[in-house]
């Protein structure tokens, strides 16, 4: 099925004119809901430990991922050639907000990540990781694949100025995310080894440089990482802690509910950060093994729809789409086993908080988009 | 490089995204599978390193105090026990100002200065989240008072525990002691885990001697605890081993009669069985009161105490020397009769002076004009004391000093309380020894009527006296009569035999114990007048008058009403009874008073009167083996 894209699609009969699924006509792609279903489940059941058996904060939690799963469906309705034209835009607002946060955040003399609107309050970082693949994908679709020099070098200011202002914040980990997401834009649109191999030694020559430019506190967590036990009680204390939940589950786990290091408070941000140290210890391997099969699933299917999208635009997009997620919650679980420095990135769809939620979720709508708006000839 | 084509290719584009995509799979499982890998080395190959170290995290073995041992007389009379007490208690990581809570509760609850040095002195070895003890004892209208405005003091609570209590106050104090909070240096000395809980210690008497057996081993309880040392549930119990409970050989109402007796005098009575070595009775007055100490007593009071005039805090029994006086002349007659310095018949006649040839020095008796003809038995049962400078002159000290030795003189009895005096025997080493001078002939005749540089404690009079009574065979003084662990067996306390006092032939010691009953039932005993009539048992006695200064005319016994009462005699009395079958052994001192042999009256008419028989009977419970 993934290899079969030089047929041509209109003899198959699920895309025919003629014939529709109710799928289709709700334009929603029924695996990757099944398996967002099921993902979210099981975060849930997580949570629910992780939290001390708060049931008000699975309620909060529930109620989150009903509005994600709203602008999912919302946004599943909008066609690609939509979001296509208004990807300038959309990129253009993004980046007004930003800088609007940022400066009331250097009023505010303090971290200001958001912007209040009474009911809801918009993070314009997370508006920007749809952004910014939305505009690279909408300035490759125009080009002839694979991209050259200039249209990489044109690339760089979309994906670093809205990274840096979001790391100025200082919110390191979403600035991480962007920069993923555009990269993998440019990744997907052929960019040439030569200049992935050149950038990535130039970027390790660069680290002795960065380490100034960090903030203190990310300085610490770096060194922290490489070797915890330097601090055991202060910085180190959460990558120690962690590693003894995960450890101490073993093979099958503790048993749900039953996990020491989270119910006695012993792991810190036990519920957002850390939450995946909590299904470790709680589930064990086996669990664990489970809840990676799951986000592969999506994954997968993320890929699957890649493959299958209609024109380079959605290709792009929906690539950049599932090679973020991934790397989100890869990034999450590597800093909680310790084979990663710890930077703030929730576990998606299972951390307990929400401004990544409606993002992520947002982004599967997109893919739900790309997979059932199709037209008969492919672009 | 290639002109740019005005045409897309479109099929070059999704075989260009697909490679790549199908590339960033293999990656992703390549790299997804590094996750797994550490995973497994995480949670299967380091398992057991990261259970132990979650387990140490979560899970605090808390220790529990064993219940102190309880301390019973011989008959079964408690003596020491634990009472429950309330007492308030504070956690000073609850409290954000430890200063103002103190001022308000001072408001609530009466709190004394000794109360807050206390605390400050507990608040430095605990840690933050431990409940420390800030007034022990609260009156039940505090406790009401407290309760209803506990919501104002989070981190203040009223907890109940046990205390020591010693329900016979001074009764019992110099021979029970005290238990006190662990002080520093004795923290050092403990055995740490064993008192993990405990926050007192034995400091005193039989609580110190007998700590090991009272205190028990500590109990824990496997307590699951949250990161902040909050203790969520109980996992386990390992319960630890009470304390064991202790008998005396202490008969208590003896022990009373005979602080009655004193009549508030200062002194020390000793009474002790025969023919067991057990301690019937152990006075030392004044005394204190140990539940103060258990509280934790001041330093003002403390001080006060400590520089009483009358010595409280001294437990005369055991630490205090007295000069033998006259208590010493039995001793010295079985001698004389054994080395044969002397004969049953043999008599001096006593012109009421002594001189030693070729000094000048004149020794008085202490009846001016002298006893006229005296015998051994005379001389004892009248206190002849040129008698005894006739003996020890033919004797030698050399002789004097070995038999006072082979009583027990001058050594530790061994009896189990610490702190116990030797005494003095007096010989010309010691004399060089200690003083640094040389030894001369009227030394020896000051020591032949017990007075110069011999001593001796009213334990180890005691015990020499009831060797007399067993005709030589002596028994380690002993308080323990037997020990008991709750819902075990009791085990009796065997008493030790010592090295018996051999005599060439067994009817000298009859002879100096007939002389020594003539002291109290001969009208020309010492004690005749003074024990008075109308006693139902045999006994046999000795008197003396340890004189303290040197204001008098040697020797008369002349009008102590005239002398300030802290500088009349001290008087001695030593006596068994029944003289044919001794069931008790007694040494008397009392300091700058008389009343010695009115004190033993009442000590014998108790024991040996109608009261013995009832406290037999009790007594089987306890001690099946009996008197």
């Amino acid at each position: 099925m993934l290899f079969d894209n030089r047929k041509p699609k209109f003899s198959q009969p699920a895309y025919s004119s003629q014939y529709k699924s109710f799928w289709q006509c709700i334009h929603i792609d029924g695996p990757l809901l099944a398996f967002l279903l099921l993902l979210c489940a099981a975060g849930l059941l997580i949570l629910f430990s992780a939290s001390n058996q708060k049931l008000h904060s699975i309620e909060f939690q529930v109620m989150r991922l009903l509005l994600a799963f709203g602008v999912m469906l919302i946004v599943a309705q909008i066609p690609p050639a939509s979001l296509q034209r208004w990807a300038p835009w959309i990129y253009a607002a993004g980046l007004f907000l930003l800088i609007i946060v940022l400066i009331s955040g250097h009023i505010g003399k303090g971290a200001q990540r958001w912007i209040n609107l009474g009911l809801i309050r918009i993070q314009p970082a997370e508006i920007m990781k749809l952004a910014i693949p939305l505009l690279l994908a909408f300035y490759y679709h125009k080009l002839d694949l694979p991209i050259k020099l200039k249209s990489v070098l044109l690339a760089i200011p979309i994906i670093l100025i809205p990274a840096l202002l979001t790391a100025k914040q200082p919110d390191l980990g979403t600035a991480i995310l962007l920069i993923i997401a555009g990269a993998s834009v440019l990744f997907l649109a052929g960019l040439s080894w030569q200049i992935i191999l050149t950038s990535l030694a130039a970027l390790t020559a660069c680290i002795p440089f960065a380490w100034y430019l960090l903030h203190d506190y990310q300085r610490q967590r770096v060194l922290t990482f490489l070797n915890p036990e330097r601090d055991p009680l202060g910085a180190g204390y959460h990558i120690i802690q962690s590693k003894i939940a995960i450890g101490s589950g073993g093979i099958f786990g503790k048993g749900w509910l039953n996990g020491t290091q989270s119910n006695l408070h012993f792991l810190p941000e036990h519920t957002t950060d850390f939450i995946f140290a909590v299904c470790c210890e709680e589930f064990g391997f086996v669990g664990t093994l489970i809840l990676i099969f799951l986000y592969m699933l999506v994954v997968f299917r993320g890929f699957y729809i890649t493959i299958h999208a209609q024109d380079t635009f959605s290709r792009l997009l929906a690539g950049s789409i599932t090679l973020t997620f991934f790397i989100s919650f890869f990034i999450n679980m590597g800093m909680v086993t310790g084979i990663l420095p710890v930077v703030g990135i929730p576990l998606p769809l299972v951390s307990y908080g929400g401004s990544s939620m409606v993002t992520v979720m947002a982004s599967f709508g997109i893919l739900m988009s790309i997979q059932t708006h199709r037209k008969l000839v492919t672009t | 490089m290639l002109k740019r084509t005005s045409i897309k290719n479109h099929y070059h584009e999704i075989q260009l995204t697909s490679r790549r995509s199908m590339l960033a799979i293999f990656v992703i499982s390549i790299i997804i599978g590094l996750l797994i890998a550490r995973l497994a080395y995480l949670q299967i190959y380091k398992n057991a390193l990261y259970t132990t170290l979650s387990t140490k995290n979560a899970i605090d073995l808390v220790p529990i105090e064993p219940p102190r041992g309880l301390i019973y007389d011989r008959n079964g009379v408690l003596l020491a026990e634990n009472i429950p007490v309330f007492s308030l208690d504070i956690i000073p990581q609850q409290i954000p100002n430890l200063q103002r809570t103190l001022a308000a509760l001072s408001k609530v609850v009466e709190i004394s200065d000794s109360d807050t040095i206390q605390f400050q002195k507990q608040l430095k070895q605990h840690r933050r989240f431990d409940e420390i003890p800030l007034k022990l004892r609260l009156t039940e209208a505090e406790v009401a008072r407290f309760t209803e405005s506990q919501y104002h003091f989070p981190g203040v609570l009223i907890k109940a525990r046990l205390m020591r209590h010693y329900p016979y106050g001074e009764s019992f104090s110099h021979v029970l002691g005290y238990v006190g909070r662990i002080n520093t240096r004795e923290l050092g000395e403990i055995d740490q885990i064993n008192y993990s809980a405990s926050h007192y210690i034995g400091k005193l008497g039989i609580e110190k001697f007998y700590e090991e057996e009272l205190h028990g081993n500590v109990g824990y309880e496997e307590v699951e605890n949250d990161a902040s040392g909050k203790p969520i549930r109980v996992l386990k119990k390992t319960s630890g081993k009470p304390g064991k409970n202790l008998y005396l050989t202490i008969d208590s109402g003896l022990q009373l009669v005979a602080e009655k007796a004193l009549q508030g005098h200062s002194g020390a009575v000793v009474a002790i069985q025969p023919k067991t070595g057990q301690v019937l009775a152990m006075v030392s007055q004044p005394a204190y009161d140990p539940n103060i100490f258990v509280i934790g007593i001041s330093q003002k009071d403390y001080q006060a105490l400590q520089q009483s005039d009358t010595k409280p805090l001294y437990d005369r029994a055991l630490r205090g020397t007295y000069p033998l006086a006259s208590t010493i002349k039995p001793y010295l007659a079985l001698e004389g009769l054994e080395s044969g310095a002397t004969t049953p018949e043999y008599t001096i006649f006593d012109n009421g002076t002594f001189k030693l040839p070729n000094y000048s020095r004149v020794w008085h008796d202490w009846v001016r004009n002298g006893h006229g003809r005296v015998n051994l038995s005379r001389a004892i049962a009248s206190s002849c004391d040129i008698y005894f400078y006739q003996l020890s002159s033919k004797m030698g000290i050399k002789l004097m000093d070995d038999i006072l030795m082979q009583f027990g003189f001058g050594a530790f009895t061994g009896i189990d309380l610490d702190g116990e005096l030797p005494g003095v025997v007096a010989s010309p080493e010691w004399k060089l020894k200690v003083k640094g001078q040389h030894w001369y002939p009227g030394d020896t005749t000051n020591s032949s009527i017990g007075q110069g540089d011999m001593q001796a404690t009213p334990l180890q009079l005691a015990s020499a006296v009831s060797t007399i009574a067993n005709h030589g065979q002596r028994y380690l003084p002993f308080l323990l009569l037997g020990e008991q662990e709750p819902g075990k067996l009791y085990i009796a306390h065997q008493s030790m035999p010592l090295a018996p006092v051999k005599l060439r032939d067994d009817k000298f010691w009859d002879i100096v114990i007939k002389a020594m009953q003539d002291v109290v039932d001969n009208p020309q005993g010492t004690a005749y007048t003074h024990y008075g009539r109308g006693y139902t048992y045999t006994i046999a006695g000795k008197t003396g008058t340890a004189a303290l200064s040197r204001r008098r005319i040697p020797n008369e016994e002349d009008k102590q009403e005239s002398v300030p009462e802290k500088l009349r005699d001290h008087h001695l009395f030593i006596a068994f009874a029944p003289v044919d079958d001794p069931k008790i052994a007694i040494a008397i001192i009392t300091e700058n008073s008389n009343n010695a042999i009115d004190v033993a009256r009442a000590i014998m008419d108790y024991y040996l009167g109608n009261q013995v028989n009832v406290i037999r009977q009790q007594e089987t419970k306890v001690q099946p083996a009996g008197l």
